[in-house]
């Protein structure tokens, strides 16, 4: 029985590890902008430091009670044995040595990766801003001057800066690939700074529970070169819709799995009309 | 004695048990668990203190506490309420004199002060209300309320109990149960006064100054 | 379910907010559930009439203020809901299995009953599950441990632990009666405001947590003074066993942290009950701000779950590993360090929320510093078997299952706690496989390892160890393979709770770990199985020495199960581990020379009933009858002042009956006649 019990588990690993390797679908791990990519070392360097922890504590935990089992090195047994500064010093340092080195990680990585932090970069950085609905994104191009639902692009290599705020209750804005999310909430502009290195489609959705329609929440971010992104402004702009008031309200009323959307025009000022709807708001605090 | 080897035998007639008991002292168990108690409730108040600092200025366009509180009224109350503390005080060294009828006098004047702070605080609410300061007015509001409201009940509470232990101590007289009543009850009230104090600095001059 | 019914808005002066339209009779899982539940109780209370044990449960059970008693109650209360819980688990496993698909509507849940699901599963098993399991065990062992005859509060125990029943009766009933909410287990607003939860599901929630809550306030005091003032003569602080410092340090959180849950709850309340603006997303309420507060109380939540686990594992390793505990002091201070860190690290839940670089940094860096005495309780587990005599008993294999497993957790959190790591690891499934990997393989296969040792001391016979060893191997493999596929899948980017998705890579991971969660569930049928078959053969499992396993501590010193004094002398310590002590120096089984009257509380009705009144209130404030709320209300004062005028509280048990009772424990030793050999070293046929 225990024979084929570690016989299947092994198979399961083998048959895991050939998982693993097939295709790019670890999101974290097939980072397509700067901030994703830091953000991917920066898990990989910790889990690796952490080994030195977990290792041998898990070594320990099965040699120990088997080494030390009823019966063997019983003249080894020191039953009133407690106390060791030199276990003691050790345990205590390795640790606190781990933390130090992490902690200065965190220390750096806190400010060089916060999402407030503009990215450095020879192209203007862009705007873009997004408002959390139920159960969909809105994107609105100030500069452009057009909007779209659950569909936004962004040229390779400019650096963007996405303001967010909510229409309804907690979100939070994720496109894994490109990295660090930012909670929506109303009344309030949160930022985030993010770039993509790459072409490509990249899924983003909500990573914050909204409610029932929270699982269809999702978008694609799609990623061009220059060229490939004026040409999905000019289709966007192509589109017989444009965001009036009556269009606002239709997206306000809940709804779920909405496909993507493209509005010609918006009001310029609907990202700040939206936040201040709530009175009293934070406004961007 | 190494850390690391066997005990030392024990001295000789040690059994491991105790063959006479001494008293256990209940009484004190229940006033260091009503300590506890308390430090809990501190812990309450201070988190009502911090959502009252965190919501102080979202008046939301609603009337603010500068233009409607009155510090004199507020001084009234207080002054109510501390008086109340030290009319306790008495009753205290009433019981510890083994005097009953200046217990329960100073208890009833010390409920008929709370009784009035709590009048006052509620015409208080009452008139905050019919000026357009009520607790769903807005974030500053609800703050407000909810941080003197809670105090409030506590009064209350602690106006009702002492209806209970006037009872307790008319049925049964200063049996060593109702001192410890007694002296927890007086913790509490002594507990609202301070709690009070920082209702008045924080809340009222804070919030009109 | 929570769609199609009808919403008033407008409460009925008799029946509030309830219609016949709240049933949800065209839901046939719940009927069904419903029937069975309903013929199953009436089967119990019927059998219960029938056999004439109605006084019996009422006079020895439910008025009961023994806390070994009320410990059992605790545990029982913990592995039933504990069965609810993981249904709900297994539900959401095969859901997510097989919801591969592009819109709403896949797999056999709609979002409107899966998110119910997993806002219960979270709610259950941490209020109605892990609590009750820990404040269980703690009740029947930390008065034992400290050669105490009862808890400080008797009567509190009572009325603790009957409003904890309270708050997991009124989340039972939401099952069939209007609707759970759905609003994820910490029910953030304005999703759990009135606007975006209009019915009745978030005041289930609010009410059950802020009734059993109020519980487990009373509970904290009342350890706290226990453990501080009723030890033994000469135990001093540095003596007390492991598992009483970790409960004083879980009961001190307690105490200092469930204040805060109270504030919000009642704030949340006040904001869906008249209006007020605290956490509104308009007129100047914030919502972040009950993020803080809940979390404030949330993660000292956590430790208080964990250190008494710690506590267990310390003594099951030293018990089994047949040496004195590794660096106690160390241990002792490591915990102290942990009570006071879980305070201010409440912030790394919520790093994306956009506080500033300094605050994530200070949160992160605050949060790695705990690990560092975690990690010491780590090692001086570790160095307590070397060089030891380890016995492979079944509190010995969850251990060993916990050393496997919470190293893992451990580091992963670690990852978690670095802010700019956090950004993209934050409500994925890395975070769910991670809290999964502390609580289960760190709290509860803690929880498994003493309600396994400490069964024979509130039982009097022991658990099957077959049984035992073979649930915990069921339970560590489906643990690994339930959750290491989440943190897989975590870094695929995969966030929780999603009712389906649409990426059909996920899915075979999602597969394994509903296999995972199958596997689980036979450690879990293992479990009853052996608690079954243990109850049936307890004459050949029976423990006549009332030290089993050979313990160190006090609770083995008194026979099992103890007799309702615990001791009929008040033990004098001057060792940590004083009963081994006392066998070491020939001093164990001594027959005292002559008993004295002990001083005992009696039972009272005043717990259950003031429960009973509190579950009145609490329904009736979900549903809007507030003739009942108020008629509850009033009831709880008075039945709580009626209490309070009745002076027959306490009793002397006479020095002859005590006698009695000891007789006959000593008859009994000398019958078994293994008095001899458990002096020595004790030998357990598996």
């Amino acid at each position: 029985m225990k024979k084929t019990l570690t016989r299947g588990c092994l198979r399961l690993g083998i048959a895991s590890l050939m998982l693993l390797l097939s295709g790019c679908n670890f999101w974290l791990f097939d980072p397509k902008g700067p901030i994703a990519e830091e953000q991917m070392w920066l898990i990989i360097i910790c889990a690796l430091v952490m080994l030195i922890v977990v290792v041998p504590v898990t070594i320990m935990g099965v040699v120990f009670p088997i080494r030390y089992a009823k019966g063997k090195r019983v003249e080894k047994y020191r039953p009133d044995w407690q106390h060791s500064n030199r276990i003691e010093a050790v345990v205590w340092t390795i640790p606190i040595l781990i933390i130090i080195a992490l902690g200065a990680i965190t220390l750096v990585t806190s400010y060089t990766l916060d999402p407030r932090q503009p990215i450095e970069s020879e192209k203007p950085t862009m705007v873009v801003q997004v408002v959390a609905m139920d159960w969909k994104w809105l994107f609105i191009y100030p500069e452009e001057g057009i909007a779209t639902v659950n569909e936004m692009a962004l040229p390779v290599g400019t650096p963007v800066e996405f303001l967010v705020t909510s229409d309804t209750v907690m979100n939070s804005f994720f496109i894994p690939q490109l990295g660090t999310q930012i909670y929506a909430m109303s009344g309030m502009e949160n930022r985030v700074h993010l770039m993509a290195d790459e072409p490509g489609e990249y899924r983003g959705f909500s990573a914050n529970y909204s409610g029932f329609g929270f699982s269809g929440m999702k978008f694609t971010a799609i990623a061009t070169n220059n060229a490939g992104f004026d040409d999905w402004v000019a289709k966007v702009k192509a589109s017989p819709e444009s965001l009036d008031d009556e269009r606002l309200a239709e997206l306000r009323k809940k709804s779920r799995d909405v496909p993507p959307m493209h509005f010609a025009s918006v009001n310029p000022l609907l990202f700040t009309d939206i936040i201040e709807q709530y009175a009293g708001a934070l406004n961007g605090q | 004695m190494s850390l690391n080897t066997a005990l030392p035998a024990p001295p000789p007639g040690f059994t491991g048990y105790l063959a006479e008991e001494h008293h256990h002292d209940y009484g004190g168990d229940t006033v260091f668990g009503f300590w506890i108690y308390i430090l809990s409730d501190c812990i309450l108040f201070a988190t009502l203190f911090a959502v009252f600092a965190v919501l102080q200025g979202n008046y939301a366009g609603t009337i603010e506490a500068v233009d409607l509180v009155e510090l004199d009224y507020v001084l009234g109350e207080t002054a109510l309420l501390l008086l109340s503390s030290f009319t306790f005080g008495m009753a205290m060294l009433a019981a510890n004199a083994n005097s009953m009828k200046g217990l329960l006098g100073w208890l009833g004047i010390t409920w008929l002060l709370g009784g009035g702070f709590l009048v006052m605080e509620v015409n208080e609410f009452i008139h905050f209300t019919h000026e357009g300061a009520a607790a769903w007015s807005s974030g500053a509001w609800s703050a407000f309320y909810g941080l003197i409201g809670t105090h409030g009940l506590h009064v209350f509470a602690g106006m009702m109990w002492m209806l209970v232990l006037g009872a307790l101590l008319l049925r049964d007289g200063l049996t060593a149960h109702n001192r410890v009543r007694l002296m927890c009850l007086s913790l509490f009230w002594h507990f609202l006064d301070i709690i009070w104090i920082c209702v008045f600095s924080f809340v009222y001059l804070m919030g009109v100054l | 379910m929570a769609s199609n019914h009808t919403i008033v808005t407008e409460p009925h002066i008799l029946f509030g907010k309830l219609t016949l339209d709240s049933i949800p009779y065209h839901d046939p899982i719940l009927v069904t559930t419903f029937i069975v539940v309903l013929i199953g109780s009436l089967g119990i209370v019927g059998s219960v009439i029938y056999f004439g044990k109605l006084k019996y449960l009422w006079d020895e059970w439910i008025t009961s203020v023994d806390h070994k008693k009320i410990g059992i109650m605790y545990i029982i209360t913990a592995l039933i809901m504990m069965l609810r819980g993981f249904s709900d688990a297994l539900l959401m496993r095969s859901q997510q299995a097989i919801a591969v698909a592009d819109s709403s509507g896949a797999g056999y849940l709609p979002p409107e009953h899966y998110d119910q699901i997993f806002t219960a599963h979270g709610v259950i098993m941490i209020f109605f599950v892990a609590m009750p399991f820990i404040v269980g065990l703690m009740n029947i062992v930390v008065p034992l441990q400290i050669g105490a005859r009862d808890v400080a509060f008797p009567f509190l125990n009572s009325l603790s632990f009957w409003l904890f029943v309270v708050g997991a009766l009124m989340l039972n009933i939401s099952l069939f009666l209007g609707e759970f909410a759905a609003t994820g287990w910490l029910a953030y607003p304005p999703l759990s405001g009135l606007e975006y939860s209009p019915w009745v599901g978030v005041d289930y929630w609010l009410w059950a947590l802020q009734i059993s809550g109020i519980g487990t306030l009373l509970t904290g005091v009342n350890f706290v003074v226990t453990i501080l003032r009723m030890r033994a003569p000469g135990m001093k602080l540095m003596q007390m066993p492991v598992f009483t410092w970790t409960s004083l340090c879980a009961n001190v959180l307690i105490v200092a942290a469930f204040p805060i849950l109270t504030v919000s709850l009642t704030l949340l309340t006040l904001d869906r009950y008249i209006g007020t603006h605290f956490f509104t997303g308009d007129m100047g309420g914030n919502q972040m701000m009950y993020v803080n507060l809940i979390w404030a109380w949330g993660h000292p939540e956590v430790y208080i779950l964990i250190l008494p686990a710690f506590g267990i594992f310390s003594e099951v390793t030293a018990t089994f590993s047949r040496k004195r505990l590794f660096g106690y002091t160390a241990l002792i201070w490591a915990t102290a360090c942990i009570m006071l860190l879980s305070f201010v690290v409440w912030l790394h839940h919520f790093f994306t929320m956009g506080a500033g670089a300094s605050v994530n940094a200070f949160f992160g860096i605050a949060t790695m510093i705990i690990s560092i005495p975690t990690g010491v309780k780590l090692f001086n587990w570790l160095f307590t078997m070397y060089r030891g005599q380890v016995e492979y008993s079944s509190p010995m294999w969850w251990t060993v299952a916990f050393f496997l497993t919470f190293a893992i957790g451990g580091a992963t959190g670690v990852m978690l706690a670095i802010p700019a790591a956090n950004f993209v690891l934050h409500n994925s499934l890395f975070l769910v496989a991670h809290f999964h990997n502390v609580i289960i393989g760190g709290a509860l296969f803690g929880y498994f390892a003493g309600f396994t040792y400490w069964f024979p001391k509130a039982t009097g016979f022991m658990l099957d160890e077959k049984l035992g060893k073979w649930a915990c191997s069921l339970w560590t493999v489906g643990f690994f393979l339930a959750f290491m596929p989440l943190y897989v899948l975590g870094f695929m980017g995969m966030t929780r709770r999603l009712n389906y998705y649409d990426n059909p890579v996920w899915n075979a991971w999602l597969i394994v770990a509903a296999c995972g969660a199958l596997i689980v569930l036979c450690g879990i049928l293992v479990q009853l199985y052996q608690i079954f078959a243990s109850i049936r053969d307890q004459r050949k499992n029976r423990d006549h020495s009332g030290d089993p396993w050979g313990g160190r501590t006090l609770e083995w010193s008194t026979s099992s199960p103890p007799p309702f004094y615990n001791f009929a002398h008040l033990p004098q310590v001057r060792d940590r581990d004083h009963w081994h002590d006392m066998k070491e120096n020939g001093l164990a089984w001594q027959r005292p020379e002559a008993y004295q009257r002990i001083h005992m509380p009696r039972n009272t009705w005043a717990g259950v009933v003031i429960s009973g009144f509190a579950m009145m209130m609490g329904f009736a404030m979900v549903w809007h009858i507030w003739w009942m709320a108020a008629l509850g209300t009033a009831g709880m004062i008075a039945s709580w002042i009626i209490h309070a005028f009745l002076n027959d509280k306490d009793y002397y048990v006479e020095a002859d009956e005590v006698q009695a009772i000891e007789d006959q424990r000593y008859r009994r030793l000398e019958a078994a006649d293994d008095r001899v050999e458990e002096a020595d070293v004790v030998t357990i046929s598996v």
